[in-house]
């Protein structure tokens, strides 16, 4: 896939090491803009790391990351986020004594500020315009029901929607998605994708999303990334992907059904 | 040079006398992960002890050693009885709660003792002093050195030794080493930890009675001694690591050396080294010098 | 704190004000000093509700006292107004510098720091002679924009000036508390990482909750400097700070109100304990505060918080 000057996401010979031991190399992938993408692999083969490359956490020690053009190479995770790129979490990573629109709201608030210390000082958390946002997004992502409720007692996919919904309040053009079906029970996985999806496509958000479900990655992705050992070794369509002998050999090893029909073996 | 072997001398006294002070607080922290302000207590209520102990034998006329003795017996009984006590009755209700209230309610508790001490043994301030006149002064050099100040250099470096010894080489020493590491994979492992908790709080408590009994020939025993034992042992502590046995030590080496270099050349700034040292040692290695900072875990 | 409770707040105040000339002269002097104090728990409560305690808050009340003492001392510039702000500006400059390192730090380590910086000022100024060592100094009458009152009316006058920074200290905060910066306590105190990760630096906000605090402190100290009359390197000692946190922990954190609530309650009960038991005056204070951390764990606020909703219930129940 030959980058383009559309791409929300460029990212080239990227490389972390932690010592001797290489977690992730020769990296190079082009995003274009409202793309959703699936990143799999095993554990431990790199997908981690590229997520946490791309949002500030880890600062590559090759390579470049561009967004929207701009290189974002080692910048901090706070100003990637104001840069317009946000990430959910593997664990939801919430605020368990507040209640749902709480959460939100302190998301929405936060996203409308400069960020500096006077505008933190002079914002308002319960602005009009943070509650408005606030509300909206959780209606978008359908959990209107629990607005009022402590986040500590929601079950697990709720806690999932809200921790997408506090990455998205903010209105960002990229987002990360880390195992967003992770601890959910089979048959809720894929109504809580199907929430998640339209409410990303209605924001016309790129989604780069890690998953270990070969099925909802295969619903789900426009494209599909497998990494294997720290590098991409396959990147092309579902189909593509998945059919792939060298990833059912390491990462899926199974017939996926794809929209084309049923894959593998005859 | 007179002046740099008196810094010596003095300021290993000094890192002798924070040591076993320090020694209980720490253990109590590494293991029970609580901050214990009563450990003031402790250290008073030995020292008043002790200075009840060499009353009752001086009348008697004992010998001078075997009143010793006795003195550290009976501060230590003390210390046991109050662990026993504070941990069974008290302690045991808040285990589990945020770090900082139980550091309030160890605080509450020694600011009941303190009164506690006043109903007991009165306003008035106690002289323990006769161990000290009797073990005499000895010569080296130019040097004058009690020989009492000796022996706590002596017990400082046995409780050393002991710590270290029960540590490695004892079942309990092996226990606490896993229960510190992690509580809850020692309890899994069927290790009991209440035991563990209450065992050492006893003996944490115990080292501070020992440490105020052990001082009292020394100090005036009065009102207020455990108020500025904590400080300083808390400092001392946080230079070393809490929890870290080792760190203690050095800890109080590095403080003793300091304030006792402080007190012959730069007075005015003896008071407030200690605490310095501690906003230094912390400015560069946030929790002390023998202890690594836990990453959090997503 | 909504609309009806700063109007029930402004009344109290008010109220506190009017009755100065119906009350005798101790009650006035204690609860001068009890109004000056409460900022310092004001402070307290600021880091107490994003999970911080700090055993050191002695430092910025001994620094704001010492520069009333020393201000008028020096240059005989004696304006209650002025000596006051400066107090709290100086207090709030060491704030400021002190945050650089002390917001790095949570939980033990952030009570342990602020312990040992309040006591290093306690060490510097016990031995320094010209400022009287242990003993301190006494502190000139100030003036107020030119007026110079004397004995009742002076002590008057401090308890209104008292109210009066109270009042615009309770207003500030509030207004802080609604802030993106002020409302960062819970979420902070929830999940860090996550307020990282949505675009704020954490280590700013409590850099400027240390701050807000040591300001209140200053400001603390200032008036208590006046209203003792006395300066002594006893206000930076821990057992001070201490004195502090078991104010907080009584009134807990549930609002502004709690902090001037708590601290008169504080004042009252120690007046009388001193009277009644003089000798177990400690003993009192550690009894209460341990009563209160094992049953009202969220502080005297959380038993009007059920006292409230206790009402509440009864109303819905009958009216249906």
């Amino acid at each position: 896939m030959t980058g383009s000057v559309n791409d929300i996401l460029a990212v080239r010979d990227l490389k972390k090491t932690f010592g001797s031991l290489v977690a992730a190399r020769d990296i190079t992938v082009s995003v274009p803009v409202e793309q959703t993408v699936g990143v799999i692999g095993a554990n431990g083969a790199g997908k981690t790391t590229f997520v946490n490359m791309i949002t500030g956490h880890l600062t590559p020690s090759k390579g470049s990351i561009l967004f929207e053009g701009n290189d974002i190479t080692g910048k901090p995770s706070r100003e990637i986020t104001r840069l317009g790129i946000s990430r959910s979490f593997q664990v939801a990573q919430i605020f368990p004594t507040l209640t749902v629109f709480e959460n939100m709201c302190t998301a929405a608030a936060i996203a409308r500020t400069s960020g500096g210390v006077f505008a933190n000082l002079t914002t308002p958390v319960h602005s009009a315009a943070a509650t408005a946002e606030a509300d909206t997004t959780i209606e978008l992502f359908q959990i209107a029901r629990y607005r009022d409720m402590v986040a500590s007692q929601l079950p697990q996919g709720l806690r999932k929607l809200l921790d997408i919904g506090m990455a998205v309040v903010s209105w960002p053009r990229l987002l990360l998605l880390d195992e967003p079906t992770s601890g959910i029970s089979i048959e809720e996985k894929f109504d809580l994708m199907q929430v998640v999806m339209s409410a990303l496509k209605s924001r016309k958000i790129t989604v780069l999303f890690v998953e270990h479900d070969m099925e909802i990655v295969a619903r789900f992705a426009d494209r599909v990334l497998a990494f294997y050992d720290g590098t991409v070794i396959a990147d092309g369509t579902p189909t593509e992907t998945l059919n792939n002998p060298q990833v059912q050999e390491l990462i899926s090893g199974v017939k996926v059904k794809t929209a084309a029909g049923s894959a593998g073996h005859a | 040079m007179l002046t740099a072997s008196a810094i010596l001398t003095d300021g290993l006294v000094y890192a002798a006398y924070l040591f076993i002070v320090a020694i209980g607080l720490t253990l109590i922290f590494g293991v029970m992960k609580i901050l214990n302000v009563t450990h003031g207590s402790f250290y008073a209520f030995g020292a008043y002890g002790a200075a009840t102990a060499v009353g009752i034998y001086s009348n008697a006329d004992w010998p001078a050693a075997a009143g010793f003795l006795f003195m550290i017996l009976l501060a230590m009984t003390i210390g046991l009885v109050m662990g026993v006590v504070l941990e069974r009755g008290l302690l045991r209700l808040v285990y589990g709660k945020d770090e900082v209230v139980i550091v309030l309610v160890t605080y509450a508790t020694f600011l009941i003792l303190e009164d506690v001490i006043v109903l007991i043994w009165g306003p008035q301030s106690y002289a323990a002093y006769q161990p000290m006149v009797a073990a005499g002064n000895i010569e080296i050099g130019e040097l004058v050195l009690s020989n009492y100040d000796i022996v706590l250099v002596a017990i400082a470096a046995a409780l050393a030794g002991i710590a270290y010894w029960a540590l490695k080489f004892t079942r309990y020493g092996r226990l606490l080493a896993t229960v510190i590491f992690d509580r809850e994979t020692a309890a899994a492992f069927g290790v009991n930890v209440t035991l563990v908790y209450t065992a050492t709080f006893i003996v944490g408590a115990m080292l501070g009675a020992l440490g105020g009994a052990v001082m009292a020939p020394k100090i005036a025993v009065t009102l207020g001694i455990g108020v500025e034992v904590i400080v300083l042992a808390f400092a001392v502590v946080a230079i070393g690591g809490m929890g870290s046995i080792e760190g203690a030590l050095v800890g109080a080496l590095i403080v003793g050396i300091c304030r006792a270099a402080a007190v012959h050349l730069v007075p005015q700034i003896e008071l407030f080294v200690i605490y310095g040292v501690m906003a230094l040692v912390l400015v560069v290695r946030p929790y002390g010098l023998f202890v690594r900072a836990q990453p959090r875990k997503i | 704190m909504g609309g009806k409770g700063q109007l029930v707040g402004g009344l109290m105040f008010l109220i506190a004000a009017a009755s100065a000339p119906l009350l005798p002269d101790w009650v006035i002097s204690l609860a001068t000093i009890a109004f000056a104090n409460a900022l310092v728990v004001l402070g307290l409560v600021v880091l107490w509700r994003v999970g911080l305690v700090s055993f050191g808050q002695a430092l910025y009340y001994c620094i704001g006292a010492y520069t009333v003492a020393l201000t008028a001392r020096w240059t005989g510039f004696n304006d209650a107004f002025g000596l006051v702000l400066m107090g709290g500006l100086a207090a709030g400059l060491m704030a400021i510098l002190i945050g650089f390192l002390l917001a790095r730090y949570r939980e033990i380590f952030f009570a342990m720091l602020s312990l040992a910086l309040s006591m290093i000022l306690y060490g510097v100024l016990v031995k320094t002679e010209s400022l009287g060592s242990t003993d301190g100094f006494a502190v000139t009458t100030p003036t107020f924009l030119g007026f110079a009152p004397h004995a009742q009316a002076l002590g008057r006058a401090l308890y209104w000036l008292t109210l009066g920074v109270d009042a615009v200290a309770a207003v500030l905060i509030a207004g802080y508390f609604r802030s993106v910066s002020g409302s960062l306590a819970a979420p902070i105190r929830d999940n860090e990482i996550r307020v990282e990760f949505l675009g704020v630096s954490v280590t700013n906000i409590i850099h400027t909750k240390v701050a807000v605090a040591g300001v209140l402190g200053g400001f603390g100290g200032a008036l208590a400097a006046l209203a003792i009359g006395h300066v002594d390197p006893n206000m930076a000692y821990w057992t001070t700070s201490g004195g502090f946190v078991f104010v907080t922990i009584l009134a807990g954190a549930g609002s502004v109100a709690a902090a001037f609530v708590g601290s008169l309650v504080f004042e009252a009960v120690r007046s009388f304990a001193v009277d009644v038991m003089p000798g177990l005056w400690q003993m009192t204070l550690g009894s209460v505060l341990l009563l209160t951390i094992l049953f009202l764990p969220d502080g005297l606020g959380s038993l009007m918080v059920r006292l409230r909703r206790r009402g509440e219930t009864k109303a819905t129940r009958a009216g249906s």
